[in-house]
């Protein structure tokens, strides 16, 4: 996912969730990002400084990157995404739309296309803190 | 924990005035080509167009429409290239004609991440060519996209008639609204499917003639505008 866009998109969850839990400011904000969306953790912490909000003025990011495991569903086989094996069209493809990982990537023990993405894989708030409002 | 990309979705989608899922409830009954085929004509008109391939795994829009060799633009997001007169967006800009074997999870993701990165900005008219059936893309769209009406594209196959059935009374059920049906591929002066249709109460939008002539215009997009298909989409357009 690109990243301004990742970032507009984690800026307006976490509104959301402020509103929701009657926070008058954001002070942490913790993101799990998968490995196979090849997020470029500068570029976003820039982006996400550039789109907060009032309340998310004082709001510290931590984004946390999950390892990419693949398991195969045709032979079982277990193995880690290799960013560096990929050609720079499918990284950058996979980069836009990370179930595009089904195209470019096979099991490389069996050849299979057929594979599940068991860890490192979208993008998750997993948390967002701050002061409730009286 | 939450997913913020179901969050900035609609913010993605508010300039856009009509949403039109182009359903069905069975393959291989002609979808894409009207849905290709309705956008052309709106954009025709004069109309801000986009079409959005979301057959993830057998997209065929852009065979269609003769799209090959471009890619969107990145500006903050992506920017959907403008093809004769048409704000384009599918899965094949990143896929090529490689295979996408996706799994239903899959599917929902993939289409998460491209209502969550795609910049229409100001449409009269989305069109979205639905893969066929009630599956994820069209239980996530349902889900997630506000303002959607569904025009559901038949044959007079009873067999197609009756998966139609099934998505109608899914969609009603839902309060999900249904701009009407397209009876596409006839070959004789059949009223059968156009009384079902009335009796399910969809309105009943137009019958179109099979035209053996459709094939020679995949790919040309001036071709398409002459056939049988486009004459009759034209004749309905005011209506959607």
């Amino acid at each position: 996912m690109h990243e301004w866009a990742l970032a507009e998109a984690i800026v307006s969850a976490a509104s959301e969730i402020a509103e929701k839990e009657r926070l008058k400011e954001i002070t942490h904000v913790t993101i799990k990002i998968g490995e196979l969306q090849q997020v470029d953790q500068d570029i976003l912490k820039f982006a996400l400084s550039q789109l907060k909000t009032a309340k998310l003025k004082k709001a510290k990011f931590n984004i946390e990157t999950e390892k990419a495991k693949l398991k195969c569903r045709f032979c079982g086989h277990n193995w880690a995404f290799e960013e560096e094996k990929l050609d720079e069209t499918a990284s950058e493809a996979i980069h836009f739309v990370p179930e595009i990982a089904h195209t470019y990537i096979k099991c490389p023990k069996c050849g299979s296309p057929d594979f599940e993405i068991l860890e490192g894989r979208g993008v998750v708030l997993q948390s967002v803190k701050g002061a409730k409002q009286p | 924990m939450t997913d913020p990309r179901t969050s900035i979705m609609n913010e993605r989608m508010k300039g856009i005035r009509k949403i039109i899922a182009v359903s069905s409830g069975k393959g291989g009954v002609g979808k894409s080509l009207i849905a290709s085929t309705l956008a052309l004509i709106l954009a025709s008109k004069g109309h801000k167009v986009g079409l959005f391939d979301i057959d993830f795994t057998s997209p065929s829009t852009h065979t269609i429409l003769g799209i090959r060799g471009i890619r969107p633009k990145e500006e903050e997001g992506i920017i959907p290239p403008e093809v004769h007169g048409l704000k384009y967006m599918s899965i094949t800009y990143y896929s090529g004609d490689h295979a996408s074997p996706l799994r239903g999870q899959d599917v929902s993701n993939a289409l998460i991440e491209l209502l969550a990165i795609t910049k229409w900005g100001n449409l009269d008219y989305l069109i979205l060519d639905m893969p066929p059936g009630i599956g994820d893309a069209t239980l996530d769209l349902i889900r997630l996209i506000e303002h959607t009406k569904f025009l559901i594209v038949t044959t007079p196959s009873q067999l197609a008639f009756e998966t139609v059935k099934k998505l109608a009374s899914l969609l009603k059920e839902l309060k999900i609204p249904i701009v009407g049906i397209i009876e596409n591929m006839m070959m004789d002066n059949s009223r059968t499917i156009q009384q079902q249709a009335r009796k399910i109460g969809l309105n009943y939008l137009a019958e179109i003639p099979y035209d053996p002539k459709v094939e020679e215009a995949i790919g040309n997009t001036d071709k398409l505008l002459k056939t049988a298909i486009a004459r009759k989409i034209e004749e309905i357009v005011s209506k959607i």
